[in-house]
């Protein structure tokens, strides 16, 4: 093709109105793009919770809700701490060395406090899910004989032990996330708020 | 009325439209009922908007009221009636979603069996794969609205794929959800993306596939182009008026006996035993308690399967397949080193994602996969024919094992993961061996395709 017969002035002038109006339309977007974030009220729902724990049984898991997911605290007894330390091999993670899961001051096995309470976002690192707890030991949770005690969740069949860990060979990658939460005192505690920072 | 369409004439090409789209439309007069379901497909269209138009009067998309709104039109006069007729014209647009999705996958398998994707019709094919990927979308978003239990979970599941992406994940399915969770504020964006934005996609997607429909010509049962053997008239000599010979002749047939089998579903037994509409949505959305078995609808189920079935156990298998595909692809490629180059760094970075990416973002990307694979279908085919008809028993046998695959995926899709053991192993291990079928029908179709021996295509349409 030839260029006789065109006005270079008038195709550079062209091309620039044609990027500028390029520009506008995408500044145009961002608004309704930013319009879709999270609002204020939203954000101002995902407040710390304050739990009283004093009346939880030992065995027996409590739900409460926290920024519109629920959060288990469980009362672990003595049989099922000893019964997170056996089942190692067929975890993950049992060391919890992804540290993006719980807050830095949570043991590494017990993912907990005090290792008898357990507070966990009950939310599956798959897909979202809430796991059903089946939290007694072999057959009477219908695991199986073998089964360690833990949580199952029923959308796509991924496994958690006792302190959250993730078992092999399940669709979840990762272990269940250990929410920020300190104590108030022996028998209050309150979730979303850290040792050190505040308000996570 | 001459005078009237001689005035419109005059402004707006009235005439020449429905003769180039109608009455002047040569279509093969070869078809058969397969070629039923496009018009079909249309007509459940307009079900749906106008059902939906309706609903929307009484429909509440507000946490607190969408249950309660749902029921309110629900309610049956027998009852102390609410909204008169409500309940029919629910059931209409609830039972019409699953109506959409048997005809288009029939509209689809015909497509297979014909060749219909092949060239000139590419263009016509992607149209419809988008089609298809902005009806899902449609489905999974009306889906949410009743504020059921399962629909919330499943909208948790569903939103939750996209934060697997790396590094972006997290904050794109807050953005899309517009909160930590599924809220009020999923609700409302749902609602007017359902109701508005996508079926105005719809609308215009469905026009721009008829166009180029119309600009190609149909294919037929022959795979013929029909284009090819012209009169003295300019008129294929196989071809027929759409209008009347397909519109009263044919498709008028086929909307009665569709809306007879509709209306037995609407009127009989619309939830169809709980896989047009579960039971569990029939409890409001609870956000600390997913219902015991979560499963989408029968229509993602196949879809739903090839996620969950995608477990680490699943990567040295999917490490072989590509292994296998890329030997394959090398010997093919006729000797050239930049070719194999090429296809041996695919499965290098392909083994190597195996390594470094986990299983659940694999999983999202096989989900992904199983519909963007169809995008490709016109250049994975490389038989000489279109046509089922003309060719050899390895593409039958292919095209078998592939539907199979596909109705067993989305059985296993209905079923729990685990605690089911049917024949010999696990859902979960018969998913992982369907997701590995139904991948080979299309990566492997470059190759048997060429190795099927085909039979000659007559020059004329057969009956």
């Amino acid at each position: 093709m030839s260029n006789d017969g065109v006005d270079r002035n008038r195709r550079r002038l062209l091309t620039i109105t044609t990027g500028l109006g390029a520009v506008g339309v995408v500044g145009a977007a961002v608004p309704f793009v930013m319009s879709m974030e999270p609002s204020a009220r939203a954000r101002a729902a995902g407040a710390p919770v304050e739990v009283p724990i004093g009346k939880i049984e030992p065995g027996q898991m409590i739900t409460v809700q926290w920024r519109g997911k629920p959060v288990w605290v469980l009362r672990r007894t003595k049989k099922m701490l000893d019964e997170i330390k056996k089942d190692e091999s067929l975890l993950v993670d049992p060391f919890s060395k992804v540290k993006t899961q719980q807050p830095p001051y949570v043991g590494p096995e017990t993912r907990s406090i005090k290792p008898e309470y357990l507070v966990l976002v009950g939310i599956c690192t798959h897909l979202g899910c809430s796991p059903k707890p089946k939290l007694q030991i072999g057959a009477a949770s219908g695991m199986g004989p073998n089964w360690p005690g833990g949580f199952f969740c029923p959308c796509h069949g991924s496994k958690f032990d006792l302190s959250g860990r993730v078992f092999k060979n399940v669709p979840a990658p990762t272990n269940l996330v250990v929410p920020p939460y300190k104590y108030l005192s022996d028998t209050r505690i309150i979730i979303g708020v850290d040792e050190k920072k505040g308000a996570a | 009325m001459q005078k009237l369409i001689s005035w419109i004439d005059d402004r707006f090409p009235l005439i020449e439209t429905w003769e180039y789209h109608l009455s002047k439309y040569y279509a093969p007069k070869n078809f058969n009922v397969w070629y039923y379901f496009g018009s079909l497909a249309v007509v459940v269209l307009v079900i749906q908007i106008v059902t939906g138009i309706f609903l929307t009067m009484h429909y509440k998309p507000d946490t607190h009221l969408a249950f309660a709104s749902v029921e309110y039109i629900m309610r049956d006069v027998d009852y102390g009636r609410d909204v008169d007729y409500g309940w029919l014209i629910r059931y209409m647009h609830s039972t019409g979603a699953s109506f959409f999705f048997i005809t288009v996958y029939l509209h689809m398998f015909r497509g297979l069996m014909y060749g219909s994707y092949r060239g000139p019709r590419e263009l016509l094919w992607i149209i419809g794969v988008v089609i298809f990927i902005a009806l899902m979308a449609e489905a999974f978003m009306g889906y949410l609205l009743p504020w059921g239990n399962m629909s919330y979970w499943g909208a948790q599941v569903i939103i939750s794929l996209f934060d697997a992406i790396p590094y972006v994940g997290h904050g794109l399915s807050e953005w899309i959800r517009g909160d930590f969770v599924v809220s009020d504020a999923t609700l409302n964006r749902f609602f007017a993306f359902h109701v508005i934005a996508v079926p105005l996609v719809l609308i215009v997607l469905v026009f721009l596939h008829l166009v180029a429909l119309h600009a190609v010509g149909s294919n037929n049962p022959d795979g013929i182009e029909i284009k090819k053997n012209k009169g003295e008239d300019g008129i294929p000599l196989d071809g027929i008026p759409f209008h009347p010979y397909y519109t009263v002749g044919k498709d008028l047939f086929g909307v009665v006996v569709f809306l007879m089998i509709y209306s037995a579903v609407v009127f009989l037994g619309p939830e169809l035993g709980g896989i047009f509409l579960e039971h569990d949505n029939f409890v409001p959305a609870n956000i600390l308690q997913t219902p015991p078995e979560i499963k989408p609808l029968w229509y993602f189920t196949p879809f739903y399967s090839i996620l969950r079935a995608t477990t680490s156990d699943l990567k040295p298998i999917l490490g072989a397949f590509f292994g296998v595909v890329g030997a394959i692809s090398a010997y093919y490629s006729r000797g050239k080193i930049l070719r194999v180059g090429v296809i041996g760094a695919i499965v290098a970075v392909l083994i190597l994602g195996l390594y470094v990416l986990e299983a659940k973002v694999w999983g999202v990307i096989l989900m992904g996969s199983s519909l963007v694979v169809l995008f490709f279908l016109p250049w994975l085919d490389q038989s000489p024919v279109k046509s089922v008809r003309y060719r050899g028993w390895i593409y039958k046998l292919a095209l078998t094992v592939f539907v199979i695959a596909f109705i067993i995926l989305g059985y296993l899709g209905m079923k729990t993961p685990a605690g089911v053991d049917l024949i010999w192993f696990q859902n979960k291990t018969w998913a992982q061996v369907f997701t590995i079928i139904y991948f080979s029908f299309f990566f492997l179709m470059p190759f048997y395709t060429r190795w099927d021996k085909t039979k000659p295509v007559p020059e004329r349409v057969t009956k």
